[in-house]
């Protein structure tokens, strides 16, 4: 494998990562436009903690998870009480005092970044990748996830039936803070360079265009979605400066065509049927 | 000097205040959040620099910025929105991010990625009040602002049309059994958005007397902080927070250093958001927002 092609596939695993973030909150009726703010958290912790405590990195990396989660479940306890567009724009408030808060930070370089991180192997990445979707998965049928998707379609209707919304909807901020963290742990140690630029309000939205291009009703959806914002700007080089113009006329399109996204619990039925029957 | 830096503050909420107010017009009316604004702010100001340039007078400028962002503002209604209108609210919103893309990349390609200075001879005398001293242009981006706010409240409290546009507001599916067209007020919306939006754009080209295609991402983003900050139920919260941010930030640069300054933006508008979600001016019960 050539060092381009595993950069693109550590990309993938990354975003893919991220995207998972934002679609655990989307889960349950929420849209966070802010999660590169717990990526930055994740990327900074982890590096700094390899980089200047000498920890190893898986231990930083879940250092870094759990810091985040707190953070996330700490930030969710006042931010819960907003909903829909105004969370997200909360969020996206959050997402932007992140960034400035590092671009001050001078124990972590401040404006001129942060290096010295040891570089890991795309195999280690899909390692990860491959972990947090089966967890995902695993989720998925679980009871909580019910509840999940409970306060998704009727918040009222959820608490009157008895359930703790609020420990629902603060459960999946903290989980979406700890995905996100790793995704920027390990995008600071295969990128070994990292600065606040990195996780702006253009990454926060990569990770949603990933969800809703690639399908929010399902996990495996944000790995496709992340493989489409990845690849697809690559195949289309022969449009040169016009890519990103094909880019934002394609999501359109898929909005328009397709708005659960590409995969849907449909869609993965009908693929594993065809391959059972062969 | 503090005054001075007041008076900067002022003209540059000037904008602020153009901007919030476009993005408040979509958000109030519709709920969604038309990420493609900053955009029309940017094309908007390209639009009334090239007019500038060319010799023409700054109301051809501005006339200029307005109509072309309120076209493309016109498409992006068209393709869009409206096929998406009963989707969840994030799916219109990311197509009109996909509509921002093209945009940006529009511009970029036409102009290129450096900015392009306003030659000197464009830049007016300055007046000297005291121990003050407003730039003619500073003058001007005041000037237009307040009477484009003007027409605004206008149309929105006075005319039939604004009449329809506060009831499609207060519930679409009345308004529409009460016979308002409701896409036809949508499409008027989005275009007295994007004519705000271009505004804005050429007041800023005015303003730093220099333009490049990252404006839109730079400035609309605080913009929406703005619209919170005034609260987004009242179109009219955003000639107070307009100036009140431009201040806080010319003043925060000025004696803070220029790092903390989003910081700052940024984390009044969480307070305002937990603490007084109806804004600054809003009124008691506001609109908590729906699911998305």
């Amino acid at each position: 494998m050539s060092t381009y092609t595993a950069s693109l596939l550590a990309d993938v695993g990354i975003l893919t990562l991220g995207a998972l973030s934002v679609y655990v909150i989307l889960a349950t009726g929420q849209l966070s436009l802010g999660n590169a703010g717990f990526m930055a958290i994740g990327a900074y912790l982890a590096s700094y903690l390899t980089v200047v405590a000498g920890v190893p990195l898986t231990s930083a990396l879940v250092i870094a998870a759990l810091c985040s989660g707190i953070i996330g479940v700490m930030i969710g306890f006042p931010a819960l009480r907003l909903k829909g567009i105004f969370l997200a724009m909360a969020t996206l408030g959050f997402g932007e005092m992140i960034r400035s808060l590092f671009l001050n930070l001078e124990i972590t370089g401040g404006a001129g970044g942060f290096h010295g991180m040891a570089h890991v192997s795309v195999t280690y990445v899909w390692i990860w990748v491959g972990l947090i979707l089966v967890l995902v998965w695993l989720m998925e049928s679980s009871r909580a996830w019910l509840e999940m998707r409970a306060v998704a379609d009727d918040e009222t209707a959820a608490n009157l039936i008895g359930l703790n919304t609020t420990m629902t909807k603060i459960g999946a901020f903290g989980m979406s803070a700890a995905v996100a963290a790793v995704s920027g742990g390990l995008f600071a140690h295969h990128h070994v360079y990292i600065e606040p630029g990195n996780f702006g309000f253009e990454r926060s939205i990569d990770f949603v265009l990933a969800v809703i291009l690639g399908g929010s009703t399902i996990g495996a959806g944000s790995l496709v979605g992340a493989a489409l914002l990845v690849l697809l700007p690559e195949q289309l080089r022969a449009l040169d400066d016009w890519r990103p113009a094909a880019f934002g006329a394609l999501l359109i399109i898929v909005l328009l065509i397709r708005r659960q996204g590409i995969l849907d619990r449909s869609l993965l039925r009908r693929f594993t049927f065809r391959k059972q029957a062969a | 000097m503090l005054l001075q830096q007041l008076v900067n503050g002022v003209t540059l909420g000037a904008v602020y205040t153009l901007l919030a107010l476009s993005f408040s017009i979509v958000m109030g009316i519709l709920g969604i959040l038309n990420l493609a604004i900053a955009e029309l702010f940017m094309i908007g100001g390209y639009l009334g620099f090239a007019v500038i340039t060319a010799h023409l007078s700054l109301p051809v400028a501005v006339a200029a910025g307005m109509a072309g962002a309120a076209a493309i503002s016109a498409v992006i209604e068209k393709i869009g929105y409206e096929p998406l209108r009963d989707a969840p609210l994030v799916t219109p919103m990311l197509s009109t991010l996909g509509f921002s893309i093209i945009l940006q990349n529009i511009a970029t390609n036409m102009w290129g990625s450096d900015p392009l200075q306003l030659p000197d001879e464009f830049l007016g005398g300055r007046i000297a009040l005291g121990p003050v001293s407003i730039g003619e242009l500073q003058l001007i981006v005041i000037g237009v602002t307040i009477v484009l706010v003007a027409v605004m409240a206008y149309i929105v409290q006075r005319t039939s049309m604004g009449r329809a546009l506060r009831a499609v507001a207060e519930n679409r599916d009345v308004a529409r059994l009460l016979g308002v067209s409701g896409s036809r007020i949508t499409l008027t919306a989005f275009m007295m958005s994007g004519a705000l939006a271009g505004a804005a754009g050429v007041l800023i080209a005015i303003h730093y007397a220099a333009i490049t295609p990252y404006v839109g991402v730079e400035i609309g983003l605080k913009a929406i902080a703005v619209m919170v900050i005034g609260g987004t139920s009242r179109i009219w919260g955003a000639l107070l927070a307009g100036p009140l941010i431009g201040i806080a930030e010319v003043l925060t640069v000025a004696y803070g250093g220029s790092q903390i300054r989003d910081f700052v933006v940024y984390g009044f508008m969480i307070a305002i958001l937990l603490f007084r979600p109806q804004g600054l001016l809003g009124g008691s019960g506001a609109d908590q927002g729906q699911r998305v």
